[in-house]
């Protein structure tokens, strides 16, 4: 679906990700355009249900992305954060929702080109994969 | 069946405990849980195969605190909850008395929670094979097929009667996260993606403390096997982290807890 | 009151069927899937399950769904619209396989969403429901409808009773306006019967209490023990509630996404444990003994008192699927020889 522009939503840690985008953003790398960027202090704060919300909400594809282990700013959140998504991605690929929509990575704020690389080869998985449909199409029923 | 009542009966002449959590039969013959406070009533407690239920739940009921100290017949699953609750710091040892029941319905006294983990330490604490190819067929199915599946069995079945979370004894939160609304994270009413969303927020919230006791598909008067969700969670818990709730009283948080080398293969890094 | 009769053979009953799905209406009727009986919709007779005492569910959802949206919101820069709900989206259902018990049931939910204040979405949803209900050959031992003023032959609160006579056909008694409304449309289907008498064909359901005048010294126990006694074994969720067919108590909730949405009603469970509790963080029934008690007195003293209805009609249900096993009439036995001997 060649005109298909996923929608794609990542949460990130303020410390790390974010600060690695905004390096990519000084260096002038172009990437895709599809994510919206949602800043967090840390990892470890994000709520599984947010995951859940985008895509009931529209989101194709979903980006968790902070701190290498170790770098945590602090200390730990991105330890525990990497438990729950242990949990979590088994736990939904049991349901049966596409575990492909979902990526993780570490990116440090030294690591702009990185961050843009993540975000150009999940577009395109995502592009690929084509839009969340089936999810959404439960979501609209929500609504009735 | 006899020791039983006769264990109970001393010791609630004792005054050791003023109440008994065991299993009783009604007058059509189906069992359930009964609180016996007499001693003469110690005689109306039983045990056999169809004692299956998790009596542990009923351990954080504050009516039930209000009686006294109770004893509990507790067969393995009860058993890990009352350490997993003990490890979560809902009971001490001097909360509760133990009567531990085996498979074969013999007594176990047990003279502290030590002794309960140097039991369960003995016991086969897997997730029954039955559950296992049940689940290994779910995984076989595609993704689609799997999405089909669960659509089907739990979007488009369940009422959102909250058996399930009331049935587990690890449910225990006097506010759900389904009785706030702000934010309101779960719906209230019964729609497809809403149940999804709930079960999902009941899977993640007992990941760790799930003792496969199987109440919540017990409970469902719908006969969804909700319990497949969590003892995904336990499968998953065992494998990553080696650990398997309700075998310690000194047991860390699984998932409130970490270690530096925690493994996994789909975080992409450089 | 001259109830007519008539014979509706089972081919007649199996055509009846895909009449009625041709000519626009939904069908619903008890279907076995998963190892339970519940209301879904069929297309054709084979699909409904023979061997059921009781659904699991009961049919209260065509009039009371489990989710209700009563209006839709949608807001722009400068205006408001509210979309009330469209009451011709209403499909017309019958319900094919529902028990006197379940008959009955409506009654008490008409009592609740009628009277002084007319639920009118109750009321449109109500007005496109037929009742072909099927009497009882059979019954279990959480059965007591006969205890609770009904009977496995009833045919209140049913627009058409079916009897199951011999040779699989079935005696047809035609009870309402709405029951000779089907008869006309399809005359082909029902042939004149001769003298029948249904009651060789009921099921025996043997009388275990008698509540008439009973409701005073219920509440007179309001501060007894026996509430907490047999209320111990209670887990507090809303299985029983939500099954019941008499039980209608509701929640109204908004979802919004900030710009549009719904307002919703959701069945809700007096059994809950927040189910009282008052926005000052006050909970006047905060433990379970209390709900329970608020169940029973519900049912068998502020209903007859207030509507001259008993708000149980004893099909058994929340025992059936109660995980902890309350079984109501062993309870309500129990209740009444407490009352009765102290």
């Amino acid at each position: 679906m060649p005109d298909f522009q996923p929608k794609i939503v990542a949460f990130v840690c303020t410390w790390c990700t974010y600060a690695g985008a905004d390096l990519a953003g000084t260096s002038r790398i172009k990437y895709e355009p599809n994510v919206k960027i949602i800043r967090f202090p840390c990892t470890g704060r994000i709520d599984f249900m947010f995951l859940l919300k985008s895509f009931a909400y529209g989101a194709d594809g979903v980006i968790v992305s902070g701190c290498h282990p170790n770098d945590c700013h602090y200390t730990s959140g991105n330890f525990h954060a990497r438990r729950r998504w242990i949990v979590f991605r088994e736990l939904v690929d049991l349901l049966g929702m596409d575990i492909n929509r979902l990526c993780f990575s570490w990116v440090s704020a030294a690591e702009g080109a990185q961050w843009a690389e993540i975000v150009n080869s999940f577009t395109e998985q995502v592009r690929t994969l084509g839009p969340y449909k089936e999810y959404r199409e439960l979501a609209e029923k929500d609504k009735k | 069946m006899e020791s039983i009542r006769k264990k109970a009966k001393e010791l609630l002449e004792k005054n050791a405990v003023q109440v008994i959590i065991g299993y009783g039969e009604g007058l059509d013959k189906s069992v359930s849980a009964i609180f016996v406070r007499k001693p003469e009533n110690a005689e109306t407690l039983i045990f056999d195969d169809r004692c299956v239920h998790n009596l542990a739940v009923y351990l954080l009921k504050n009516e039930i605190k209000a009686l006294g100290k109770p004893c509990i017949i507790a067969h393995l699953a009860a058993l890990r909850t009352i350490l997993q609750l003990a490890s979560e710091h809902q009971i001490t040892e001097d909360d509760v008395l133990v009567l531990g029941v085996t498979h074969k319905g013999e007594l176990m006294e047990f003279a502290g929670f030590k002794d309960i983990e140097k039991y369960i330490a003995s016991a086969n604490i897997d997730i029954s094979e039955n559950e296992k190819e049940i689940i290994n067929k779910l995984e076989a199915m595609t993704r689609e097929e799997r999405w089909q599946f669960w659509v089907e069995h739990l979007s488009l079945k369940c009422i959102k009667c909250y058996a399930c979370r009331a049935a587990c004894p690890l449910c225990y939160c006097s506010r759900c996260q389904v009785e706030y609304n702000q934010p309101q994270w779960i719906t209230v009413e019964a729609t497809p993606v809403g149940i999804i969303e709930w079960h999902i927020t009941r899977a993640m919230h007992i990941a760790g403390r799930c003792v496969s006791c199987g109440e919540c598909y017990r409970a469902c008067p719908m006969n969804i096997p909700i319990n497949l969700l969590n003892y995904l969670t336990v499968l998953t818990i065992k494998e990553k982290f080696n650990v398997s709730a309700g075998t310690s009283a000194d047991l860390d948080s699984v998932m409130s807890s970490f270690k530096s080398d925690d493994k996994e293969n789909f975080i992409k890094q450089s | 009151m001259n109830i007519e009769k008539k014979i509706l053979k089972y081919s007649s009953l199996e055509e009846l069927v895909l009449k009625l799905n041709r000519d626009g209406k939904q069908v619903f009727a008890p279907v076995k899937k998963d190892n339970i009986v519940d209301f879904a919709p069929v297309s054709g007779l084979y699909e409904m399950a023979e061997d059921y005492i009781v659904t699991v569910q009961s049919a209260k959802f065509v009039v009371f769904p489990n989710v209700e949206t009563l209006f839709e919101i949608e807001t722009s820069k400068d205006k408001i619209t509210l979309k009330d709900k469209d009451f011709n989206s209403i499909p017309e259902i019958i319900l094919l396989g529902t028990r006197p018990c379940d008959a009955a049931g409506f009654n008490i939910l008409n009592a609740m969403f009628g009277g002084d204040y007319q639920d009118t979405i109750y009321s449109a949803r109500l007005d496109k429901t037929t009742l072909v209900s099927i009497s009882c050959n059979k019954s279990d031992a959480k059965c007591f409808c006969t205890s609770v003023n009904g009977n496995p032959g009833a045919t209140a609160g049913s627009d058409i009773l079916l009897t199951r006579i011999d040779n699989n056909d079935f005696l047809a008694e035609i009870v309402t306006e709405k029951g000779k409304a089907i008869v006309s449309k399809y005359p082909e289907l029902f042939e004149t019967v001769p003298e029948i008498n249904k009651d060789k064909y009921m099921a025996d359901v043997p009388v275990e209490f008698n509540l008439n005048g009973i409701s005073e010294k219920i509440y007179s126990r309001f501060d007894s023990d026996i509430w907490l006694e047999q209320s111990l074994r209670c887990i507090g969720c809303g299985t029983c509630a939500f099954i019941c067919p008499t039980c209608g108590c509701f929640d109204i909730q908004d979802a919004y996404d900030g710009y549009s949405g719904q307002r919703k009603r959701s069945w809700d469970s007096c059994g809950f444990s927040l189910f009282t509790l008052h926005a000052s963080g006050h909970n006047p029934r905060n433990v379970q003994s209390q709900r329970w008690r608020q169940r029973i007195m519900h049912k068998f003293v502020y209903l007859p008192e207030q509507q001259n209805l008993l708000g149980c009609v004893g099909c058994g249900r929340c025992s059936r699927s109660c995980s902890a096993n309350m079984n109501l009439k062993e309870l309500l036995i129990h209740l009444k020889n407490v009352i009765e001997n102290e």
